[in-house]
C-alpha cells in the first residue's frame, strides 16, 4: 500500500498542469499534442478504476460462450487468459459458427457490452450519443 | 531540413523552373511536419523575364524518400492533381514536381487559403452556411473525380484491382491482410465485420477513379464552400461508391451523428448532389456496404498508426492514443451489421 496521494490523485494533478498551463500557453502541434495527452490520462484514469471488475465479467461471458475455464489468480495472467479465449472466439467467428442464429445473439451481445466497456474507459461521450450509460452523463 | 537551408535550394530550383530572373522566397514556414512528411507555405517572389513581378502564394510538401510500401510516387500524384485540375475539381494548382535538389521528393502547388478543422466547420456561427452546403458541395465534387478519364491523363498507374476481380472483394482481402498482419490484440467485432462484408459483396458495379481518402477533414474550406480537395494519395481504381461509403464513417461526424455525411447531410442529400452531377447511378445497399467497410478499414488503419508507436517507429501520444480509438469502429460495425 502506497501513501497518499493516490495514483487518481496523482494523475489529476499532472492532467492539471497539462490543461491549464501547457495547452494555454503552447501553439500548434504541441497544443495539440498537450490536449491529447491530458486526454490520456483520464482514459488511463478511467481504466484504473474499473479493470478489475471489468476483467473479471469479461472472463465470465467468454466462459458462457466457449465453456468454463480456469480462473488466473494474478491480474496479468487473467489478461492473458482473456487474450486467447478471445482469439478462441474469433478462430469460431472465422468459421462461421456466429454467422446467424442464437449463437450469434450471444456473440454480439457479448461483444457490445466488451466495447462499451472499452469505450466507457478511451470515450464515453462516443457511447453517451447512442445510449445514456447508466449514472454516466455524456461530456 | 530547416528553413535556411531549404529557402536558397526553393529559389536556385524555381528560378530554373519558371526561366526567370531572379526569385525570391518570402515568408517561409513549416506548416505541418512529421516524420512521414512536411509541408511548408511561402511566397515566391518573381522577377520575371519581361521585368514583371509578381508574387504567387506555394505550398512545398515533400515526401519521404523512397516513400514506403504502397506509397503514391509523387510524380503520379502530380499527373493525377494535374488531371483533377483539368477536369475542374477543386484542387490546389499544381504548378512542380520538384528535383532531388530539395533534399526529398517534393509537389509544389498553389496555396489555398481557408479552413481545414471539420470542428469549426460543425461548430463555429460563420460557417452556419457552409453546413448548409456542404455535402451538396461534397456529392457533386465526387461525381467530377469518378469522371476523370484514367486512360487520357496517363493514370494508369493508380493501384486498380485485376481485370477480372471485383473492386469491392479486392478492397476487402487487402485489408484482412493488413489486420491479420498487424492486430496486437484479437478483435471478434473485426472478424465478423469481413464475415458480413463478404457475405453483402456488391455485385459487379463500375469502375472509376476513386479519391481513396475523401472526407470532411480532407477539404479546404471557406464561408461559400469547399475550396479545395486535398490528401489524394490514396487514390486508386476501383468502385466509386467506395468514396459514397466512406465519407458516412461515424468518425468522420465529430458528435454530429443526426446528419451522418460529415455531421453536415444526410446521405440522400450526397447522393442526389451526387447523381444530378453526372455521378454514377447509386444504390443505397452499395453504399452500405462501402459505410460498414469504411468504419473497418479506419479502425484497422488506427491500429496501423498505434504500431507505429507499439514498434518504436515513433514517439508520438498522438499515434499512441489512437490505438484506443479502435473500439469506437467496432461500436459502430456492430450497430451497423445488425440493422439487417
Amino acid at each position: 500500500m502506497q501513501d497518499r496521494p493516490t495514483y487518481s490523485e496523482l494523475l489529476k494533478a499532472v492532467e492539471r498542469f497539462l490543461d491549464e498551463e501547457v495547452v494555454p500557453n503552447a501553439e500548434g502541434t504541441r497544443k495539440f499534442h498537450a490536449r491529447v495527452a491530458a486526454n490520456v490520462l483520464r482514459i488511463v484514469t478511467r481504466e484504473l478504476e474499473g479493470e478489475d471488475e471489468q476483467l473479471s465479467a469479461e472472463c465470465e461471458r467468454l466462459d458462457d460462450l466457449l465453456g468454463a475455464s480456469e480462473r488466473p489468480a494474478s491480474r496479468t495472467a487473467l489478461r492473458e487468459a482473456i487474450r486467447m479465449r478471445t482469439e478462441e472466439l474469433c478462430r469460431r467467428i472465422r468459421e462461421g459458427e456466429a454467422d446467424a442464429g442464437p449463437y450469434r445473439e450471444r456473440v454480439v451481445d457479448h461483444l457490445r457490452t466488451t466495447v462499451r466497456e472499452k469505450l466507457r474507459v478511451s470515450d464515453p461521450a462516443w457511447l453517451g450519443r447512442d445510449e445514456a450509460p447508466e449514472g454516466e452523463a455524456a461530456p | 531540413m530547416e528553413a535556411g537551408e531549404l529557402a536558397p535550394r526553393l529559389e536556385a530550383f524555381l528560378q530554373r523552373a519558371q526561366e526567370a530572373r531572379r526569385v525570391q522566397v518570402d515568408g517561409l514556414a513549416l506548416l505541418a511536419g512529421g516524420a512521414s512528411r512536411q509541408t511548408w507555405a511561402f511566397d515566391a517572389v518573381i522577377a520575371q523575364a519581361d521585368g514583371e513581378t509578381v508574387r504567387v502564394p506555394l505550398v512545398l510538401r515533400s515526401s519521404p524518400r523512397g516513400g514506403g510500401p504502397g506509397a503514391m510516387p509523387p510524380d503520379l500524384e502530380f499527373r493525377l492533381l494535374s488531371a483533377a485540375y483539368a477536369e475542374g475539381v477543386p484542387v490546389p494548382q499544381p504548378y512542380f514536381l520538384a528535383d532531388e535538389s530539395l533534399g526529398a521528393p517534393a509537389l509544389i502547388v498553389g496555396r489555398v487559403e481557408g479552413e481545414t478543422i471539420p470542428r469549426r466547420l460543425l461548430r463555429d456561427e460563420e460557417y452556419a452556411g457552409t453546413r448548409r452546403v456542404m455535402a451538396g458541395q461534397l456529392g457533386a465534387i465526387l461525381a467530377r473525380i469518378h469522371r476523370i478519364p484514367v486512360d487520357k491523363y496517363g493514370l494508369e498507374a493508380l493501384p486498380a484491382p485485376p481485370a477480372d476481380a471485383s473492386p469491392a472483394e479486392t478492397e476487402v482481402n487487402r485489408f484482412e491482410q493488413v489486420y491479420r498482419a498487424i492486430a496486437p490484440e484479437p478483435h471478434p467485432a473485426f472478424e465478423l465485420a469481413f464475415r458480413w462484408l463478404r457475405q453483402h459483396l456488391p455485385p459487379g458495379g463500375e469502375r472509376a477513379l476513386v479519391h481513396g481518402d475523401f472526407r470532411v477533414g480532407n477539404v479546404i474550406f471557406g464561408p461559400e464552400g469547399v475550396r479545395a480537395v486535398l490528401d489524394w494519395e490514396l487514390a486508386h481504381v476501383g468502385d466509386p461508391v467506395e468514396d459514397l461509403g466512406w465519407i458516412c464513417v461515424r468518425s468522420w461526424r465529430f458528435g454530429n451523428d443526426r446528419l451522418p455525411v460529415g455531421g453536415v447531410g444526410t446521405r440522400e442529400e450526397l447522393v442526389r448532389s451526387y447523381e444530378q452531377a453526372g455521378g454514377f447511378p447509386v444504390d443505397a445497399e452499395r453504399v452500405r456496404f462501402w459505410e460498414v467497410f469504411g468504419n473497418l478499414r479506419w479502425g484497422i488503419i488506427c491500429i496501423m498508426q498505434a504500431r507505429t508507436y507499439l514498434d518504436g517507429r515513433s514517439t508520438s501520444v498522438e499515434l499512441a492514443a489512437i490505438g484506443r480509438r479502435t473500439a469506437e469502429t467496432e461500436w459502430e460495425l456492430l450497430n451497423l451489421m445488425e440493422q439487417d
